[in-house]
């Protein structure tokens, strides 16, 4: 047992963050703020090419061959970035829809309501998809994205998450049973937490960073542990949950460690609540700034938001763990 | 990232199971907790059946007489151990984590040969003498004085929180040598011998009602020069050299018991009636999610611990975690009891038809309680890991002209 990351894994988390920081600075990914569409298709192809959606394709399908664990660790630097557009869907669907790996689609996905259910159906990045697929238990179907009478939502909570709603969701071309479902969920669920974990730690960097530099009282607030302390349960959050986010995808490439299913949606819960707890903080720390549209603590608050409704919410998958006890 | 067994763990790990499969079933009954005498019987006699079986010390050096397993092995040893329900490490906690390592990095070769060896085999039980009333989170403002006296030092001062006191044959003894102001440059390290003339053991009652630990008053006590390990006012570093030396696995016998006392809370609920409360079940279903990734983390600074050699901000960040998580599942095994959680004894259902596990429940949460203060308060844990690990300024302090931007290596994301 080694459960350290490898050389070669860190240097690919190491290499995403080089490009995320070369390719999509703060600045540039906050220029798509309220548009339309948020996928700049030259940078999704860049993406491609380093990997992000291919990543863990079989070698003979074209894909990097490598395990949910390496897949974990990109995605993280990604959430770090606060990239925005379809990235877990698009990888899930890397060899399933064309152009998925190579960056040339663009692939969502959505939950089908419960048959009965009222809850309205909203659509994350619709402009921007080639595809979209739906998901319930039984199984993945394909619709065409051009083809949904969709209705814009005015005022999306993240700004970089533009939102539609339909009041139709016709059944699609079927793509995969109730097998490639339950894999998705879980993968997903997985790849989603590594988004939050890359937040969470993205919003205390931010935070601490701030607590050395603004000073009141004559000297830096991070030195009243007031502030301090915040920041430690920032750290904690973080570090607990990365864990669990790397045991699940641990789990998903060596079953025999244990259940994935279950390391999955606990790596999920905790990392959907660092990404909320810490981008409040974040907030909390910054005092009256932090409450401004300028600092950017409130942009990872609200997509923490966002991907805490995907791939399963606290309390879908609290009762999943409480069904394994 | 690998979580599978080597070829080599797998051996380890099943060897041991053997063993304790073929050893446990004679162990005596467990000894009644206030039963001070009897528990340091029980638990040295445990002790002595790891020497011989060679499992004395697996987290020890080789040099120092131990077996110098691995970190990895040290983590299945205790996991072993505790999903085989073996006795805990008991009164020879401080020997075998605290003062025999310390001997082994600081002692002299005569201090190495005449103490290491009963440490392991349970022959001797060691006590710690640190804390004081008046020096507790701020350790470093001790006042029990050690005055030099030819070949003797002359202590005279009252330690606080010394466990198993009444049955240690040795304690490992912070005194003040350097001026009262001095701080960490004024301390020296002691071995005192227990049953010295002047040394006074007044046992102190916890809120669980157990008499875990006592204070301990020094008069006049003359203790050899040749019990000093280390130099003169060089005790401090002689102490913090041994934090280190537990390598991320301090919890994990704790941590395996609160899984399987998440499921007996669980078995609790189902047989109350309260599993059919949603509520109650996202509890549960939150803790093992977050007991689950306490046990990745465990493995996550065991790994750094073998490849480092120590497990680096992880044991902090784990304790202030865990410590919480276990208080959070006291309480909810707690309010499931209902008031049959009201009083440490298990109570027989209106059904009649079995015993609700009050009293190890209550007891559990009771002692849960002190999880958040002993061995460094998470007030202090959270100073630890504000100015150590993300470099925040320290507090202003009265011993100190200006305060000094706190130093430690950028918290970063990997």
């Amino acid at each position: 047992m080694d459960f350290e990351l490898t050389e070669l894994q860190a240097d690919l988390a190491e290499g995403v963050r080089r490009l995320c920081q070369g390719r999509f600075p703060l600045e540039s990914v906050r220029a798509l703020e309220s548009e339309e569409r948020v996928v700049d298709r030259a940078a999704w192809r860049e993406l491609a090419e380093a990997g992000v959606f291919g990543l863990c394709l079989a070698e003979e399908a074209g894909g990097a061959g490598l395990g949910l664990a390496e897949a974990a660790l990109v995605f993280e630097e990604l959430g770090r970035a606060l990239l925005p557009g379809p990235l877990v869907a698009t990888h899930l669907a890397a060899g399933l829809v064309d152009g998925a790996d190579d960056g040339s689609a663009v692939v969502g996905l959505v939950e089908r309501p419960r048959a009965g259910s009222v809850a309205p159906v909203v659509i994350e990045d619709l402009a921007d998809l080639d595809a979209l697929l739906v998901v319930d238990d039984g199984g993945v179907a394909s619709v065409e994205p051009a083809s949904l009478e969709a209705t814009r939502l005015d005022r999306p909570m993240d700004p970089l998450t533009p939102l539609w709603t339909v009041v139709d969701l016709p059944a699609g071309t079927p793509v995969g049973g109730p097998e490639l479902a339950a894999w998705w969920r879980r993968d997903g669920a997985v790849l989603t937490a590594a988004l939050q974990v890359g937040s969470a730690a993205w919003t205390t960097e931010l935070a601490v960073a701030y607590a050395k530099e603004r000073h009141q009282f004559g000297r830096p607030i991070g030195g009243f542990q007031a502030v301090k302390h915040l920041c430690a349960d920032m750290v904690v959050r973080v570090e607990v949950a990365r864990a669990a986010v790397h045991a699940a995808a641990v789990t998903v490439d060596q079953p025999e460690v244990g259940d994935s299913l279950v390391a999955a949606a606990g790596a999920k819960l905790l990392a959907d609540e660092a990404a909320l707890a810490n981008g409040r903080s974040c907030i909390q720390v910054h005092g009256g700034m932090g409450f401004t549209w300028e600092v950017p603590a409130h942009l990872a608050y609200k997509r923490a938001r966002v991907l805490a409704t995907q791939f399963g919410t606290d309390g879908e998958l609290a009762e999943s763990l409480a069904a394994s006890l | 990232m690998d979580l599978r067994e080597t070829e080599a763990e797998r051996a380890f790990r099943q060897s041991l199971r053997g063993w304790l499969a073929g050893t446990l079933p004679g162990l005596p009954g467990k000894p009644s907790p206030d039963d001070w005498p009897g528990r340091r019987t029980y638990d040295t006699h445990w002790q002595r059946l790891l020497f011989d079986a060679g499992y004395a010390g697996v987290d020890w050096p080789v040099e120092g007489g131990g077996r110098g397993s691995s970190p990895i092995e040290q983590l299945i040893f205790k996991e072993e151990l505790e999903r085989a329900h073996a006795p805990y490490v008991g009164v020879n906690f401080v020997g075998l984590l605290h003062a025999g390592p310390t001997v082994i990095a600081e002692g002299t070769p005569e201090q190495r040969q005449r103490y290491l060896p009963p440490i392991l085999r349970g022959d001797e039980v060691w006590c710690q003498g640190f804390s004081e009333p008046d020096a507790g989170s701020d350790l470093a403002a001790m006042r029990t004085r050690a005055v030099r006296d030819g070949d003797e030092y002359v202590v005279t001062g009252s330690k606080i929180w010394t466990s198993h006191a009444e049955v240690a044959d040795y304690c490992e003894l912070l005194v003040r040598t350097g001026a009262d102001d001095s701080r960490h440059r004024g301390i020296t390290w002691l071995i005192l011998p227990m049953d010295a003339p002047g040394v006074e053991i007044r046992p102190l009652t916890t809120i669980a009602g157990s008499t875990e630990f006592a204070e301990l008053f020094l008069d006049g006590v003359r203790i050899p020069v040749a019990n000093r390990v280390g130099d003169e006012n060089d005790g401090w570093r002689v102490t913090m050299v041994t934090l280190s030396f537990e390598r991320g696995t301090a919890f994990v016998g704790d941590l395996l018991e609160a899984i399987e006392l998440l499921g007996e809370t669980v078995t609790v609920a189902r047989r109350t009636g309260a599993w059919d409360d949603p509520g109650v079940r996202r509890q549960a279903g939150h803790l093992r999610a977050e007991l689950d990734a306490l046990w990745a983390l465990t493995k996550r600074n065991v790994s750094q611990a073998a490849r480092t050699g120590v497990p680096g901000i992880g044991g902090t960040v784990f304790k202030l975690a865990y410590t919480e998580t276990r208080q959070r599942l006291g309480e909810f095994s707690l309010s499931l009891l209902g008031r049959a959680g009201l009083a440490a004894d298990d109570v027989v259902g209106l059904d009649g038809l079995g015993v609700l596990p009050a009293a190890t429940m209550v007891e559990d949460w009771l002692r849960g309680i002190s999880l958040t203060i002993a061995a460094g308060t998470s007030q202090i844990q959270r100073n630890i890991v504000g100015e150590r690990i993300l470099g925040l300024p320290k507090e202003p302090s009265p011993h100190k002209a200006a305060a000094p931007a706190g130093k430690g290596e950028p918290w970063t994301s990997s």
